[in-house]
Formats: structure tokens, C-alpha cells, sequence
């Protein structure tokens, strides 16, 4: 088949299995809810699903690894879409495991949570593998609406409602925005397709600045609020701390590493060319949320509002690597992204179920956890010194090539205020930490454990972090193939001892 | 050395490391498996340190026992040597190697009177042991700002758990301090990287790599100030009294003794080794600097009653002449800076040990309170006049013969500086010789009736550190020799 321009066009459905499988189980969860009583079926059948989708359609993504194509000219397969394709669906399935006592306990509506889960996913994944401009908004907008759903699905909580609507509102404008944006895109460009737009800006005249700058300036904005970026933060806290535990969790890490993948393939394809034109808004978006990120979260008392706080902070590190955009920033933040939701998981899988024995989520609550379940305490601040980057965890190796990447790419100055922000967010997490070992216990002091998915979760996320502080170099290997694959042959790398800013060749398409 | 000894250097690394990790395992009811275990490795500390000593001898290659294994290369940003685990030691490295093996045995004894969650305390205080082993071995800088960092992190639960006055206050001022510090190291790591533009953070490439000297005048005082902030530099000192009153006896005896000696030797190793001619540069700012946290640290320990605030200051004081001598530029002077590294960190650990082994017992350490100790607890009492012998320069002891060094050094570059020095030593007698006549001697206080001579374990360890400062102070050329020839190879220093 051919397109209207005379392009081959390949509809190879094979290739899109993990987003049918997923689809399909996200209708099935539903179905079976429905039949439940006339099916006979015990609660932990849904989850037991939902991980069973998310297993095979992690099984059909493995066979995504090293494929070069493309789906209609619609959707890119290549090894930038398998790690994010393996990573949100492990993200899933850790979710699912690790907090399904919550779910059962502490959500309206089971099913529709658990296919929810499964369709924010498929959103997710097109987000990273889009090529086309409209089905990358697509991808957004299935991604969203999800949230904006389940963000308010919290029982008997008067918050959870309220950040529903605040996260629906607000998002709806950050979508209008990008809308806009991409039109302006499409009106100075000619194209919705990525490898023609990097073509049409490779060349286009300075008469087209205005419009392009404008667009260039809603997209920003637009996906800032996606990620959280200061001044498009102001949804994020009052949405984690309403949000279900798990809600809030997938937020900080599904939601982000979503916008990020977009970020990369928009920035570093089809807008490389007008670097010039956006890389010193994104180099002021990122600072300003890596400062207020970490300034604000200082005298957070609620543990879901600090980490609201502390991944905006994160989000402006990821940021960082966008200014530098050049295929060794994208493997140093495709490894920092890894490490980050490792480490973020952990940290909310714990603190789940830190909830669901005490049902408090004030960080005074947490007093003397090491008396009552050190195992726990580890694990919380074994993921708290993990973000601060603290060594032998994720996070030392994981910022010290993402920071080493951005110098890299000239952006010191840069870096210098992430390092500041960086030791000013031990200062908070430290706060969390001297409640766990400082101080005794009140009330009830009795030894307490989890449940065994709990262990195994919490288990799993401990040792990667663990892993990856120590042995970073699978992880490393994996996301520069990565980004390799998003960085066509024939872009220079930028020289290594100049220290000036990546050269930006135009990048031809691929396919 | 040859390079199988490098296996030695990663043991030194590895032994406190795995210990931390298999007293995971432990359960915390076992004391007595917990007492071995430590005992048993930090004695395999003290022999390998020993070993690794005496074993060095300087024979034309700079650093010895290089051994380096390849962790992640030609990926992203790095190059073909990329990262590599990668130990060797140079003399002033093998010199501050025995410091720790000599401080960590002692260090360990005295813990073993902890009741409350002994096992806990020596997690964190064998990962601050492998972190300072591994600032002084690797030769790797991100293997090596890995391990600084790792010595570092446990610093603020050991304080905060275990401490005593204001210790919530101190420990959290002491690891932002720290950690501030730590933001200008990062920068300058990161900033050789790239200049260097190898794609590798191994240190002899990078030593090696010629460097602007515009880009070394600019990053050797950010380095300076961050290394500095853990050597308790003026005017970057001021966590180090605070920390020092509020951490437990055996954290002192390490932070004091050894753990300020890394940020010295962060100086020495990125400082002057890497960036010799910003060294050159800005070595009479060091002189300002280390003659100023001499004189200010003195001053100040003249006035405090607090024991261990006296000491802290008193540390201050001393580390001031580290960064004097290292400022001098000339060899006589350095080879008095880093004996005086391992002069005070001896000295140093044996103070915080004979006063925490005291105020275990009384809770109190205001000197005012104290008279005619000597009458009450010998022992201790003969230690401590022994420790202030050797932080006043008594000739014989360790103390005597790194000032001489620094003095002369001093002296050579400087003369009015020099004289400062002299006057900063009269004022530590002053100070010194006040607690002994205050505390010590006259009519002894009822009210410590009650009080205990020192307890076995802790008379032995005051015992190996005794012995240590008086080998030092006796018979100083074995550390002389193995120092002088790192000296000299740094690019512009004098003779």
C-alpha cells in the first residue's frame, strides 16, 4: 500500500502486539468483573489478569529488540521503543504486585482501576514510538484520560475528588496548548510526519521564525505540564497527594518517563534543527524546577507531597539532558530515568504498604519505623538516599553520568544548580530518615511485617537499586543502544574536549 | 610494591565493606559473633596496612600495586579506560593507609561497650572505614569520589542514633557541611573530564593529560574549598567542633583522625597532582588560610571548657598547619604536612578515645567541673598528659617532628608566617597545659568519687596508639622515605 505521496506504507499488525495484548486484556478485566458471580471467581482474580497481560505483552515486546521498521509511517519500532515498551510494562507489573492490597482496599471501582492501568500503558508506549505528530497527541490523551480518571478513584477521600478535577482542568489546558503549538508546528513545517518536519526546519527561512517560536514555546508548555516543569507544576502535589498511593506512584514515574520519551523524540528529531531556537527555554524551565522543586519540598510534612516536590526537582534534572540534546545526554538520561524509577517505585511500594497497616501519610507518622519494621526503614531509606545520589545506590551512578553528560555538552553553570539542589534535597529526606531512626516509637511499638508480594516487590526493587549503584553498566549498554537507534547515523558526536555546545546536524529520516 | 600487592589495597577496600554487608546477616541478640567478626577484621586491617607500608618502596614508578579492572568502557560518553575499579598508592598514600589500619583497631575496641544496637553502629562505621580506605587506594576518580562519598553518607545516622549533646544539631550540620563540600568536587570532576576529553575518569591519564593552566587557576580553588570543607579548612571549619562534641567516641576518633585527612589528601591528589600549576597559583592563598586556621583555632580552644569542643578547635587548629605546610610549595614543608596528617590523626583519635572513655562514665566534659583527675584515674590521666605532649610539639613524639618540618618549610618560603606558627604552638601549650592544671593535678572533686579507671579495652587501645605516635616521633625516616620521592614528583614544587 502507498500513501498519497507515493511512500510505501507497511501495516504489519505483528508489530504492534503488546499494545493489542494490552488493549485486549483492558477490555477483558472488565468483562470478567462483570461475570464475576456467575463465573465464580475469588477477588485476586483481577490482578492475577492484569499481571498476566502485562507478562505476555512484555514477552511480545522482547521480540521488539534490534527490530528496525515502522508501522504506516505511524509508529517507529526500534530499541528506543522497546526499553520504553519493557519499562512501562514492568512499571505495571510492579504496581500491580506491589499494591494490589491497596487497591482492594482503598479503591472505588477494581476493575476499571486495573484497565485503566493496562490503557494509560498503551498510551504510554505511543508516546515513545510515535512518528507522527497526531499520534503522538493521541498517545497523550489516552495516557491522560486514564489519569485523570483514576487520580480521583481514592475511597472515602474528600481529596482524591478534588485532585481529579483540579488534574482535569488544568490538563485540559496544557492540551490546548500543545494543540496549538503542534498547528503552528504543522503551519511552519508542512507535515505531522517527524522526518519531514526535521526536513522542512533544516531549511526554513528566517520569515517562519515567529510562528515556529511560538509553537516551539506552547509545546514547551505543553509538556512541561506533562512533566511537571516549573511554572507548569501547580497540578502535581495537590494530584499525588489526593491520588491513590499507586496512582501516585505511576504518576511519578509512568507519566514522567512518558513525557520524557515524547521529549526525546520531538527534540531530537524533528526539532533538532531549531535547537537553537528552544535550547535556552528548556535550559530555564529546567533550572527553575530543579530549584523550586527542591526549595518548595523543604517544608513539605505530607511524604506524598515531599515526593511530589522531590520528582518535580527530578524532572528538572531529566530536563538538563534535553538543553544538551545529543545521543550521549539521551543514554545519560535513558539511565537516569531507569534509576529513578527503580528508586521511585521502591520508595511508594513501601510506603504503601507503610499505609496500609497505619493508614497515616504525614512524614511524623513514621516515627520510629526502624523499631517497629526495619526491613521497611531500609527500604525507604536505602530509596530516599537513592535519590539524594548517594553512593554503592541507583542514584550516584545515575546522576554522575547524567550530570557528567550535561558538562559534557557545556552546560556547567547548569550543572553547578543541580548539584546545589541536589545536596539541599538530603536536607529533606533526611528530615523522613531522623523519624524512622532518631526517635522511638509512640503508641503501638509491636513488630510488624508485610505481605509476601510486599517482600517480593520491595525485594526485587532494593536489590536493583543496589545493582545498579554498583554494576551500571548493563543498564548503561542497554540505554545507549537506546538512543542510538534515536540518533540516526551521520549526527556528530559532539568533540569531547571543547566543551561547546552539541553541534546540531539536521536529522535525516531513517526509514 | 609489585602489582600483585594492589590485591592487598583492593582487601583493604573489600574486608570493611563485606564486613558491613555479613553483619546484615547477624542477629542482633549475637554479640559475641558480632565482637569477633569486627575483631578479627580490623586486626586484618592493621596487618594488611602494615604490610602494605613497609612493602612500599619507591622505585622510580610513581604509584605502586596498580591493579585496575574494566567497570563500563565505549559507552555514552566514556571512552576506551572509561571507569575502571582501579587501586595503587603512591607514599603519601601508603603513609595515610597505616594511619587508618592504626586508628581503626582502637576505634573498634571502644565500640564494643555500646549496648543499644552495637550491630547497627558498626555497619555504618566499617562503611565509613571502606570509604576512607578507598579515597586513599583508588585511582579512579569515580571510584573515588564513590568512596568519599560513601565515608560521608553513614556520618549523619552515627550521630544522630548514637551521639550525645545537640546531636541531632551536629550531625545534620556536619553532613550539609560535608555535602556543600562535596558540590565543588563534583564540579571539578566533572570539569577535568571534559577538559581532559580522554573519556576516562582513570587518574594517572588525567594527571598525565596536559591542562590549560588558565582552566587549572580557575578549579584548584573550587577543589581546594571543597576538599578543604572536609579537612575542616578555615574558614570552612565550622561543622567540625559541633559534629566532633555531638558524635560518639569511636566516630570522632575516625572523623578526626582519619576522615579529615581524606579532604587533606583530596588536596594533595586532585589539587596539587592534577592541577600543579594552579597549585603553584594559588599556594600563598593556603598560606593565609593554614597560618589563619592555626591562630583562630587556638584562640578559640583557649576559650572553650567543653573537652571535646576543645578539641575539635584544637583539630582545627592542627589541620590549619597541614594546609600551611602543603602552601609552603616547597618539599620540606609538604613532608611536614603529611606527617602531621598522620601525627594528628593519632594524636587526635587518642584524645577523643581517653575523653569518651571518661565521660561514659561521669556525662559530663565541662574541664571547670574537673579537678585532681590524676589522683582518680591514673591510667587515663598518664595517657592524656602523653596525647598533650604530643599536640604541644614535646620533641621525641610525633607531633614535634611533622611541625618541625612545617615550621622549617615555612620559614624557608615565608618568614613572618613562619613566626606566626611559632606563636600558634606557644598558644597550644597555653591551652594544653591549662586543662592539665585545671583538670588533672590540685585537690581532687568528691563529687568523681565514683569514677573508674578506663576499661581493658580501652587502656590497649590508647596502648597502640601510644606506641604508634612515639614510633613516629622516634624514628620518623621510614615515613620520610617512602613521602619525599611522591613529593618531588609534583611538577614546580622546591626543594
Amino acid at each position: 500500500m502507498h500513501d498519497i505521496l507515493g511512500n510505501a506504507l507497511n501495516f504489519n499488525m505483528t508489530l504492534l502486539l503488546p499494545e493489542i495484548i494490552l488493549a485486549a486484556f483492558a477490555v477483558l478485566v472488565v468483562l470478567v468483573d462483570m461475570f464475576q458471580k456467575e463465573l465464580g471467581l475469588k477477588p485476586p482474580t483481577l490482578p492475577i489478569l492484569t499481571v498476566l497481560g502485562l507478562v505476555v505483552a512484555g514477552g511480545a515486546s522482547l521480540a521488539g529488540i534490534d527490530v528496525h521498521n515502522n508501522f504506516g509511517l505511524l509508529v517507529t519500532i526500534d530499541n528506543f521503543t522497546a526499553f520504553f515498551r519493557i519499562t512501562f510494562i514492568a512499571i505495571a507489573i510492579v504496581l500491580v504486585l506491589g499494591s494490589h492490597e491497596y487497591i482492594e482496599k482503598h479503591v472505588n471501582h477494581v476493575a476499571e482501576f486495573y484497565a485503566l492501568l493496562l490503557l494509560s500503558t498503551v498510551g504510554a508506549i505511543f508516546m515513545a514510538s510515535a512518528r507522527d505528530l497526531l499520534v503522538a497527541y493521541l498517545g497523550i490523551e489516552v495516557l491522560s484520560f486514564s489519569l485523570y480518571i483514576a487520580v480521583s478513584l481514592a475511597k472515602n477521600d474528600a481529596r482524591s475528588g478534588e485532585a481529579g478535577l483540579k488534574y482535569v482542568l488544568l490538563g485540559g489546558v496544557a492540551s490546548a496548548m500543545l494543540l496549538y503549538g503542534l498547528s503552528l508546528l504543522y503551519g511552519v513545517a508542512g507535515s505531522t510526519q517527524y522526518g519531514e518536519i526535521a526536513n522542512a526546519l533544516g531549511k526554513s527561512t528566517e520569515d517562519l521564525r515567529m510562528p515556529l517560536l511560538l509553537g516551539l514555546t506552547l509545546i514547551v508548555a505543553g509538556l512541561g505540564f506533562k512533566m511537571s516543569a516549573v511554572p507548569f507544576h501547580m497540578w502535581a502535589p495537590d494530584a499525588y497527594e489526593g491520588a491513590p498511593m499507586p496512582v501516585t506512584s505511576y504518576l511519578s514515574v509512568t507519566s514522567k518517563g512518558a513525557t520524557l520519551a515524547l521529549f526525546l523524540r520531538w527534540f531530537g528529531g524533528p526539532l533538532l534543527p531549531a535547537i537553537a531556537d528552544w535550547q535556552w527555554m528548556i535550559a530555564i524551565v529546567a533550572m527553575l524546577t530543579m530549584v523550586v522543586g527542591n526549595l518548595v519540598a523543604l517544608q513539605q510534612t505530607n511524604i506524598k507531597r515531599l515526593l511530589a516536590y522531590s520528582s518535580i526537582a527530578q524532572a528538572g534534572f531529566m530536563l538538563m539532558a534535553i538543553t544538551t540534546m545529543s545521543d550521549i545526554s539521551t543514554s545519560a538520561v535513558l539511565v537516569h530515568l531507569g534509576g529513578y524509577i527503580v528508586t521511585n517505585l521502591a520508595l511508594f511500594t513501601a510506603i504503601t504498604h507503610f499505609y496500609n497497616r497505619t493508614g497515616k501519610e504525614e512524614i511524623t507518622d513514621f516515627r520510629g519505623l526502624s523499631r517497629t519494621n526495619p526491613y521497611l526503614a531500609t527500604v525507604i531509606t536505602a530509596g530516599l538516599f537513592s535519590l539524594a545520589g548517594m553512593p554503592l545506590l541507583a542514584g550516584f551512578f545515575t546522576k554522575f553520568i547524567l550530570f557528567q553528560a550535561v558538562v559534557q555538552g557545556g552546560f556547567l553553570w547548569l550543572v553547578v544548580v543541580a548539584v546545589v539542589g541536589s545536596t539541599v534535597s538530603l536536607f529533606y529526606y533526611l528530615q523522613v530518615i531522623r523519624q524512622m531512626y532518631i526517635f522511638e516509637p509512640e503508641g503501638d511499638t509491636t513488630r510488624w511485617g508485610i505481605s509476601g508480594t510486599g517482600y517480593l516487590t520491595t525485594g526485587v526493587l532494593l536489590a536493583l537499586i543496589v545493582f545498579i549503584g554498583i554494576q551500571g553498566a548493563p543498564l548503561y549498554t542497554v540505554a545507549d543502544r537506546a538512543a542510538y537507534d534515536l540518533f540516526p547515523q551521520g549526527v556528530v558526536r559532539p568533540a569531547a574536549s571543547t566543551g561547546a555546545a552539541p553541534a546540531a546536524a539536521p536529522a535525516a529520516p531513517k526509514h | 610494591m609489585t602489582a600483585a600487592d594492589g590485591y592487598v589495597l583492593i582487601a583493604l577496600c573489600l574486608i570493611p565493606l563485606g564486613v558491613s554487608m555479613l553483619l546484615f546477616l547477624v542477629p542482633t541478640s549475637q554479640r559475641s559473633s558480632v565482637i569477633a567478626l569486627t575483631g578479627i577484621s580490623s586486626l586484618a586491617m592493621l596487618a594488611l596496612s602494615l604490610y602494605v607500608f613497609f612493602k612500599y618502596a619507591f622505585n622510580g614508578e610513581q604509584f605502586q600495586g596498580v591493579l585496575a579492572w574494566t567497570w563500563m568502557q565505549n559507552v555514552g560518553l566514556l571512552g576506551e579506560k572509561g571507569i575502571q575499579f582501579k587501586v595503587g598508592v603512591d607514599g603519601i598514600g601508603a603513609s595515610l593507609v597505616l594511619l587508618t589500619g592504626v586508628v581503626i583497631v582502637p576505634a573498634t575496641w571502644v565500640t564494643w561497650k555500646i549496648q543499644d544496637r552495637m550491630k547497627d553502629y558498626f555497619i555504618l562505621l566499617y562503611l565509613v572505614t571502606a570509604g576512607v580506605y578507598g579515597a586513599f587506594v583508588i585511582l579512579d576518580l569515580f571510584f573515588w569520589f564513590l568512596f568519599y562519598e560513601m565515608a560521608l553518607m553513614p556520618m549523619y545516622l552515627l550521630i544522630g542514633v548514637w551521639g550525645s549533646t545537640r546531636k541531632e544539631y551536629g550531625a545534620m550540620k556536619l553532613m550539609m557541611m560535608l555535602l556543600a563540600g562535596s558540590i565543588f568536587i563534583f564540579t571539578v570532576i566533572f570539569a577535568l573530564f571534559t577538559h581532559v576529553g580522554a573519556g576516562t575518569f582513570d587518574m594517572v591519564t588525567l594527571l598525565n593529560a596536559p591542562k590549560d593552566a588558565g582552566f587549572q587557576k580557575i578549579f584548584f580553588p573550587l577543589l581546594v574549598i571543597g576538599c578543604g570543607t572536609l579537612g575542616a579548612m578555615f574558614p570552612f571549619h565550622s561543622w567540625s567542633p559541633d559534629g566532633h562534641a555531638a558524635a560518639p567516641t569511636s566516630v570522632s576518633m575516625l572523623h578526626a583522625g582519619v576522615l579529615m585527612k581524606v579532604g587533606a589528601f583530596g588536596v594533595v591528589r586532585l589539587g596539587f597532582q592534577m592541577m600543579p600549576e594552579g597549585g603553584a597559583f594559588w599556594a600563598p592563598a593556603l598560606i593565609v588560610l593554614g597560618a589563619g586556621a592555626g591562630l583562630y583555632g587556638a584562640i578559640s580552644a583557649l576559650r572553650q571548657t567543653d573537652m571535646k569542643l576543645l578539641m575539635g578547635f584544637s583539630s582545627v587548629s592542627h589541620m590549619g598547619y597541614v594546609f600551611l605546610g602543603l602552601g609552603t610549595f616547597n618539599a620540606i614543608g609538604w613532608s611536614g604536612a603529611v606527617l602531621q596528617m598522620t601525627a594528628h590523626g593519632w594524636m587526635t583519635a587518642l584524645f577523643f578515645l581517653l575523653i569518651g572513655g571518661m565521660y561514659d562514665q561521669s556525662h559530663n566534659r565541662d574541664i571547670p567541673n574537673f579537678s585532681g583527675m590524676a589522683k582518680q584515674m591514673p591510667i587515663w590521666s598518664i595517657f592524656f598528659i602523653f596525647a598533650s605532649m604530643a599536640s604541644l610539639g614535646l620533641p621525641g613524639l610525633s607531633g614535634f617532628i611533622a611541625e618541625l618540618h612545617i615550621f622549617i618549610g615555612t620559614f624557608r618560603s615565608y618568614p613572618i608566617v613562619g613566626g606566626l606558627a611559632v606563636l600558634t604552638a606557644a598558644i597550644t601549650t597555653t591551652y594544653l597545659i591549662r586543662i592539665l592544671a585545671q583538670a588533672f593535678f590540685g585537690e581532687m572533686n568528691p563529687r568523681w568519687a565514683h569514677l573508674q579507671e578506663i576499661t581493658w579495652m580501652e587502656r590497649a587501645g590508647a596502648l597502640v596508639l601510644a606506641i604508634a605516635m612515639l614510633a613516629l616521633g622516634l624514628w620518623p625516616s621510614p615515613w620520610i622515605q617512602r613521602i619525599a620521592p611522591s613529593i618531588i614528583n609534583i611538577p614546580g614544587i622546591t626543594l
